[in-house]
């Protein structure tokens, strides 16, 4: 009861704060939640997304996008922890850390630093050192971990009890997993009797056996991790010790953020002068050519270093306004993305215009003039929806392109803050790393895993989506 | 002797993705072709007349098989040749001409380069021998110049010179069974006529044997020694032209001839009244841009000076090769182009100098129907969508309530069902979709329907239909018509009067019966005398 009491406390006492991109990953979710809504009023377009759902590649990749988004929204929720009081005095200071959800959750991979690197599984350091003997003879070998293997009391049992912890989480997930998809079943099944019972036809199934297999296989995933990182650093550590687990983990955020805000970024700008320049055609075409022509002739990095260079400076001479590591962090982090998001419109923009010029030349658009239906409602009604294949197919190219993008950026120096976890930054170590014998590859893989999974679910739902809403394909 | 010989030949589409049986889409079929001999294919889209012809050739498509059959081409059996045989049976053997001259010609090879390259692979030919070869081949197939032209590009010869370099293609390297794939169907009627001479000349000449495949019955009336009539992926009929046309057996073969011109009923033109639709003089031109600062350096003129007025209830036919500007005058009437002359008027009053928003009234009153069914309905749109849509946009009907009556009332008219309305318009055959571009049209109760070649890309059965559809519909609401086309053979039926368009200029216009019986000007007697006849 006291546990519980001090819990409570120690919730009220915190302090949240909210970045400029935790409010725009609010907005995304509640725009998909909003999405989902519309759907559910929407036959004709919940027929489309029904047969995106239907497939198997569909929805698994579907369920991967969901948790990665659900881990984005974990780590954006943040506060800030109440320092212990100073005696004598009754104000409450804050850290000056910010913390997010997600960090409670990972607090095991968080706090357990080690001096250097260490592989993955490792319990001795990947690095010798200095060390004396209890007599005082100095030697030099490679250190016990501080946090990883501490409690073997043979260093023979490694092997075996990372096997039995590993099967410890397996049943742990199974046994999750069933009670899920068992109460689902259930819930399933009353909802069959009762459509039996008015007399209706029960109506194709999603595929629930993929459904519950990924959803097992993420679950599993969590299991091991969390029961496997209190005694081990499962993907090793990096050069000054942090857990590479933890800020594999930390940069989903970020790849997700940026991916989906310089997208929406392209978006606007690309949609609204690709069709007034190809349905208007004139001077409106004329204006947007000129502009997307000098736009793309000068080369892009250009154009973000110099930005990112502007910002810089704009941080330095404002440090009021950035009171918070976590703040400038963020702010320059949005800025990337909307400085993506500016110089690469000019290539769905230039397709847009291609397809629009094809679309309004056709007869229905023609018959819509001959009804005197106006300009805004042939855009919105006859051109909008025959080009949305287009836009689908870049939104998620880009999706990919952008997470990349970050990764070459950082590389360059002109990525996101080096305070901000991005798999950019890490494969940014990598150059020394790599270069480095024995290899250090735990970190690159660990970026590129993860990196991988988004990218290729992203593509494959993508790909669903395409062959759904193409008219061809009708 | 049979050179060509086909027996029980069936083709299948095999089982795929989404569907577990493969499905029989030509039954087994026989016929025979012997040298000099042209037969011709008749049959309407869809009927596995091309796939025929593909499997001859061993050219099907993926997804489809040849489930049985046997084919001897001059005594080998096509099917138990390898691949390789093949190639040299393609070509030397048997050759091809593709509908569309265009896409069958690569744009960036010279006709020398394209015609020199088969003669090259199967006769071995090179240097000065090979260059006299194309030259003599190109004197073959009525070009003139030949020496000149050797050196250009498929986009500086017109349609009709570009399907002869086709079949100097097919022909270079002596087949003996030509398979010409609607060789005419993208052509103009007076070139079409010139290309069928060409045809027929050559197998004179080098006793060809020549699968003609057509929809055309005008053409087949004209060209074919023996017919086979096929439907649904069966020969329904098969006989010697002369007594195919005297005494058709399949009742199917009876509609088909039933389709060709009747030249001796018209129509009378109703009573004059007031002119509905009256054009002075309207010229239509764009303007042709050059430069960085796309200054106007010139004009195409697409419509130079035309006259023309339609009565209410009269159909005027504007006829027209490809190019004249029939269409364009369509749209300039549709205020969908601007007019660079002349004036227009709409139940006596002016209406070339309205602007857009001026307009709106009239779009109620004049509507269009376009050409091709496919394009001209919003693939995303439902069926009550897109009727609805000009009655919203013209606030016909604001009441929702009866407005869907309407829709239900429209369809029912134009032979479809209630039910469809909650269908797109991929669920829907050509037809079906023209006729729900009638019922767009109609749905604002207009006065006047411009029909852009409505009929053009249908089926000749279905043509019928949907003309016998909107003649009932000009009686039953006083309707007027403005109907471009390029095929004479409809206009009987359907014109009270007809106006000869060519170069953007009106040749001659007056009552049909009157043009079609006794054409004034050169071209449109040409014109009447490319349009291929019923011998009966």
């Amino acid at each position: 009861m006291n546990e519980l009491m001090s819990v409570m406390n120690e919730l009220l006492s915190i302090k949240p704060v909210v970045l400029w991109s935790d409010v725009l990953i609010y907005i995304l979710v509640a725009s998909l939640g909003l999405f989902f809504y519309q759907l559910s009023k929407n036959p004709l377009a919940r027929q489309r997304w029904r047969t995106v759902f239907h497939s198997r590649a569909g929805v698994a990749s579907f369920i991967v996008i969901l948790f990665y988004l659900l881990i984005a929204l974990l780590d954006s929720l943040h506060y800030r922890a109440p320092l212990e009081k100073t005696e004598g005095s009754d104000e409450v200071h804050y850290s000056q850390e910010v913390h997010s959800v997600l960090d409670v959750v990972l607090t095991e991979l968080r706090n357990k630093d080690e001096k250097t690197y260490s592989a993955p599984f490792a319990i001795y350091s990947f690095a010798k050192e200095n060390m004396q003997t209890d007599d005082g003879v100095v030697y030099r070998d490679f250190p016990r971990l501080a946090n990883a293997g501490q409690h073997l009391a043979d260093e023979a049992d490694h092997g075996k009890d990372v096997f039995v912890r590993s099967m410890k989480a397996l049943l742990v997930a199974a046994f999750i997993s069933a009670v899920i998809i068992g109460l689902h079943i259930a819930w399933r099944q009353r909802q069959q009797r009762q459509q039996c019972s008015r007399g209706l036809t029960t109506q194709q199934t999603l595929p629930w056996g993929t459904i519950y297999l990924t959803q097992s296989l993420l679950v599993l995933a969590c299991c091991w991790v969390l029961e496997l990182s209190k005694v081990y650093h499962i993907l090793g550590t990096d050069k000054v010790g942090q857990d590479v687990l933890y800020w594999s983990i930390k940069a989903i955020r970020t790849g997700v953020l940026i991916g989906t805000l310089a997208t929406l970024l392209t978006l606007p700008l690309a949609i609204v002068l690709g069709i007034s320049a190809g349905y208007f055609k004139g001077w409106v075409d004329d204006v947007v050519q000129y502009i997307y022509t000098t736009l793309s002739s000068i080369p892009g990095i250009l154009l973000i270093a110099a930005s990112v260079l502007l910002i810089d400076v704009y941080i330095e001479t404002h440090p009021e306004q950035f009171n918070l590591v976590a703040v400038r962090a963020d702010f320059k982090f949005l800025a990337l993305c909307f400085i993506l998001g500016m110089t690469s419109w000019t290539g769905l923009c230039r397709l847009l215009r291609a397809e629009t010029l094809k679309v309004s030349q056709l007869d229905y658009v023609q018959a819509a003039h001959a009804f005197g239906v106006g300009h805004n409602r042939i855009i919105y009604r006859h051109i909008l929806p025959n080009i949305t294949h287009i836009i689908l197919i870049a939104l998620v190219l880009d999706f990919s392109v952008f997470v990349l993008a970050e990764a070459v950026l950082s590389y360059i120096g002109v990525g996101v803050d080096p305070s901000m976890a991005s798999w950019g930054n890490m494969i940014n170590e990598a150059r020394s790393e790599l270069s480095r014998d024995p290899l250090v590859w735990w970190s690159v893989a660990a970026a590129f895993v993860l990196m991988f999974v988004l990218v290729l679910a992203a593509n494959l739902f993508s790909d669903r989506v395409r062959d759904a809403f193409d008219p061809r394909s009708a | 002797m049979e050179l060509l010989q086909v027996e029980n030949l069936s083709i299948e589409l095999l089982p795929g993705k989404y569907q577990q049986a493969g499905r029989l889409l030509v039954k087994p079929v026989s016929f025979s072709i012997r040298a000099g001999e042209i037969l011709a294919l008749v049959g309407e889209s869809g009927s596995g007349k091309s796939l025929t012809s593909l499997a001859l050739m061993r050219l099907l498509p993926e997804a489809l098989a040849i489930r049985s059959g046997r084919v001897q081409l001059a005594g080998t059996d096509v099917f138990d040749l390898t691949e390789a045989q093949m190639n040299s049976v393609r070509g030397r053997m048997a050759a091809m001409v593709f509908q569309e001259p265009q896409s069958s010609l690569n744009p960036v090879q010279t006709i020398e380069q394209q015609i020199g390259e088969v003669l090259r692979l199967h006769k071995g030919l090179s240097g000065a021998a090979l260059r006299e070869k194309i030259i003599s081949l190109l004197h073959e197939v009525g070009i003139n110049d030949a020496e000149q032209r050797l050196g250009w590009y498929p986009h500086q010869l017109s349609g009709g010179q570009k399907q002869r370099v086709v079949i100097a293609i097919a022909l270079a390297c002596e087949p003996q069974l030509l398979i010409a794939d609607e060789p005419t169907t993208a052509l103009d009627v007076t070139i079409q006529k010139q290309i069928l001479e060409l045809l027929n000349e050559l197998r004179r000449k080098r006793q060809l044997a020549v699968l003609l495949i057509t929809h055309d019955m005008g053409v087949v009336a004209q060209m074919a020694d023996r017919v086979a009539v096929m439907r649904y992926g069966e020969i329904v009929e098969q006989a010697a032209a002369r007594e195919f046309f005297a005494a058709p057996k399949h009742e199917y073969s009876r509609a088909l001839i039933h389709s060709l011109p009747d030249r001796r009923h018209f129509l009378s033109a109703p009573a004059q009244s007031e002119p509905l639709l009256q054009l002075k003089d309207v010229r239509v031109w764009f303007a042709q841009r050059k430069g960085i600062l796309q200054r106007v350096v010139g004009h195409t003129k697409a419509v130079d000076g035309i006259s023309l007025s339609i009565g209410r209830g009269e159909t005027l036919a504007l006829v027209g090769e490809s190019g004249s500007g029939k269409s364009t005058a369509g749209r300039a009437i549709l205020s969908l182009e601007p007019l660079a002359g002349g004036e227009l008027y709409f139940a006596g009053e002016r209406i070339d100098q309205l602007s857009q928003r001026q307009f709106l009234p009239l779009r109620k009153r004049i509507q269009v129907i376009f050409q091709d069914p496919f394009s001209s309905m919003n693939p995303r749109m439902n069926v009550r969508d897109i009727l609805a849509e000009g009655m919203i946009a013209l606030k016909v009907e604001p009441d929702a309530e009866k407005r869907e009556q309407r829709l239900q009332a429209l369809l029912q008219r134009v032979g479809l069902e209630v039910a469809h309305l909650d269908r797109f318009p991929h669920e829907f055959s050509g037809g079906q979709r023209q006729r729900l571009a009638i019922a767009r049209a109609i749905a604002v109760e207009p006065e006047l329907i411009i029909c852009d070649e409505p009929t053009s890309a249908l089926d000749v059965s279905i043509r019928g239909q949907v003309l016998q559809l909107l003649q009932e519909l000009q009686q039953e609401m006083g309707l007027s018509y403005l109907f471009i086309t390029h095929d004479l053979s409809i206009i009987p039926h359907l014109a009270h009067r007809v106006a000869v368009m060519k170069d953007g200029v009106i040749v001659e216009q007056g009552d049909t019966e009157q043009i079609m019986t006794a054409p004034q000007h050169d071209y449109t007697r040409s014109l009447l005398a490319s349009v291929p006849v019923s011998p009966v």
